[in-house]
């Protein structure tokens, strides 16, 4: 796979934005617990020494203090590795920032199994369900580096509590750079099949896509990145017109968008769905790349079960 | 605030706290559950804390010169609500509304349902890092505010209570105060049993905190702590209040199986009694 082509870091396009907002609004605070410079939060850290708060390696009081400058009316921005913020400060997350509507934004890296050589116990596959599950929390897993930077606009603009999930590696760029809270992003038009995606596997799902055009297969590509609140009408358009629905994530299959898609296209437009994610197991060390082959992300699964839903719709042989 | 209504509000601390001990008991029997052990350990403190310590105006909730109070034992809801409908903030009948469906009253201080709570909490462990950054907040913004936290000593078992301690030590936040309610009983019983926490004053001095142990039911003692805390300038304060699971209520005190269980109406009639009024008695 050639990922890294024309690739760029989702975590330098956050800390590059982090840094503008830092000049728009004199009141933003940003946190970090001691991974600041693989977040890249460190560049807001190094133009704002005075609004940053290095904490040290605890995440769960980093929500909470982030929670109590928010509560005072500030934008706090939050960062470490996903499996420390949605997994070990889930209920600091919930109760103090959650439940508290406080106006943080987790900008959580390092999510799924892109983390690659650190291995299972830092691969975080459940945390778009965690976060996803929290009352009025915002999810958004962008897809590119153009993305990261305006999705890190948007979350700041919108009031309430957000959670971002960006990968560790480096990632082609698959949008336009525009991103809207809420809306999905059609990245390429089709009416035999729709791939829903996020994050990294977009850009094996538009190469997927691009195969099965050379087979006359027109497939739809949508960039969930807005998981929550999602655009629902895209997707019961998808499944009206296209009929099948094939979503990819890095995520566990279990609690991630390929449930939140079955379970809305069950309740209001019934089409097949099938999920190309984690299978309910914990990741391992290994190439970062070569890891999504090993747990079923790979190109040839995506065209598989592709090629599965178009003979449930009758569309080949 | 004029120096005459300090005082004459500190004169009449203690008559104050015995109304809010009535309120309490008489909420907790017309909930039906809740925690009365704690919240009757930690009325004295609050009383001190509402009627004179904070800077509060009960016509301004949300003034922006108040001092913060964060009440990271959050399960005290109780002594918290019947202190400030007492200081004016709700009114007292909306007390007996406690943990009902529909009530701003929620089992746990909430801030989404009753604004003039700081911060929702109840999961212990949290309070304290909300009230640091709070804290935090000032400081960065010029601002004179202080930031008090009331914590329990259960809740010293908690990690993240310890994490949150120890940021406020290394930023010296000398606009910040930690207030352990030290009953010395946690749910299933006396806390130096079940995991022990002393010595807890050496623990907090270690985490960098200027710290006081004083009597938590000696209103001279807890003002004079207060006092002592404003003039320490070099970092935060912790005052290590010795109290009494149940205070004021003599079958309930020391007794953890009264950390979260409602009186009955025999119970609150006798409780009533003791704190010298009765349970039919109106809100006077």
């Amino acid at each position: 796979m050639t990922d890294a082509r024309k690739a760029e870091s989702l975590r330098d396009a956050y800390g590059k934005a982090l840094v503008e907002l830092g000049e728009k609004d004199p009141t933003l605070v940003v946190l970090d617990a001691d991974l600041s410079g693989s977040t890249r939060t460190m560049l807001f850290g190094q133009r704002f020494p005075d609004r940053f708060f290095n904490v040290g390696v605890m995440e769960d009081t980093m929500m909470t203090i982030a929670a109590g400058f928010a509560l005072e009316g500030r934008v706090a921005f939050a960062s470490t590795f996903a499996v420390f913020a949605a997994g070990q400060a889930y209920n600091f997350v919930r109760q103090s920032i959650g439940y508290n509507r406080s106006n943080v934004k987790i900008v959580a890296t390092h999510g799924g199994l892109l983390v690659g050589p650190d291995g299972g116990t830092h691969q975080m596959l459940e945390d778009i369900g965690l976060m996803r599950g929290l009352p009025g929390m915002t999810v958004i897993v962008p897809a590119d580096a153009p993305s990261t930077r305006a999705a890190t606009f948007a979350v700041a603009e919108r009031a309430g509590p957000a959670y971002v999930r960006l990968t560790r590696e480096n990632l082609p760029t698959v949008t336009d750079g525009s991103f809207t809270i809420g809306r999905a992003a059609e990245l390429r038009a089709g009416t035999d099949l729709t791939i829903v995606g996020v994050g990294a596997m977009l850009a094996r799902g538009l190469e997927a896509a691009e195969d099965l055009a050379k087979v006359g297969v027109s497939t739809r590509v949508l960039d969930f990145a807005s998981v929550k609140p999602f655009d629902e009408p895209a997707l019961l358009r998808a499944a009206r017109d296209t009929g099948a629905i094939l979503v990819l994530e890095e995520h566990t299959v279990l609690t991630g968008v390929g449930a939140l898609v079955a379970s809305t296209t069950s309740e209001n437009y019934p089409v097949p769905v099938r999920r190309v994610g984690v299978p309910d197991v914990f990741g391992e060390s290994g190439d970062a790349w070569a890891l999504l082959d090993r747990y079923g992300l790979s190109k040839e699964r995506i065209l598989d079960e592709a090629w599965e839903l178009l003979k449930l719709r009758g569309k080949v042989q | 605030m004029g120096n005459d209504a300090a005082t004459a509000r500190a004169d009449s601390l203690p008559a104050t706290a015995r109304r809010i001990r009535q309120d309490i008991v008489r909420m907790l029997y017309a909930a039906g559950s809740g925690h009365p052990g704690g919240s009757l350990s930690v009325t004295d403190l609050l009383t001190a804390l509402v009627f004179h310590e904070l800077k509060l105006d009960p016509g301004r909730p949300d003034w922006p010169e108040r001092d913060r109070l964060v009440l990271s034992k959050g399960h005290a809801a109780p002594a918290l609500y019947a202190a400030l409908a007492e200081r004016g903030f709700l009114p007292r009948e909306e007390l007996l509304t406690l943990r009902r469906l529909g009530s701003r009253l929620q089992g746990h201080v909430d801030r989404g349902k009753l604004p003039v709570i700081e911060a929702s909490t109840g999961c212990l462990g949290q309070g304290v890092g909300i009230a640091v950054g709070m804290a935090l907040d000032a400081r960065l913004g010029h601002r004179a505010h202080r930031v008090y936290a009331v914590l329990g000593d259960g809740e010293c078992q908690e990690g993240s209570t310890w994490e949150a301690l120890m940021a406020a030590g290394h930023y010296r936040l000398s606009n910040f105060v930690a207030i352990l309610d030290r009953n010395g009983i946690e749910t299933d019983g006396p806390t130096e049993s079940i995991l022990g926490i002393e010595p807890i004053g050496d623990k907090f001095r270690a985490f960098r905190f200027h710290t006081l142990e004083i009597d938590g039911h000696d209103f001279g003692q807890i003002l004079d702590a207060f006092a002592e805390a404003r003039r320490f300038v070099d970092g935060p304060t912790a005052i290590v209040a010795r109290t009494v699971k149940g205070k004021g209520v003599s079958f309930m005190e020391g007794q953890h199986g009264w950390h979260g269980k409602a009186p009955n109406r025999a119970e609150a009639e006798r409780a009533l009694r003791e704190l010298g009024t009765e349970l039919e008695a109106p809100f006077p």
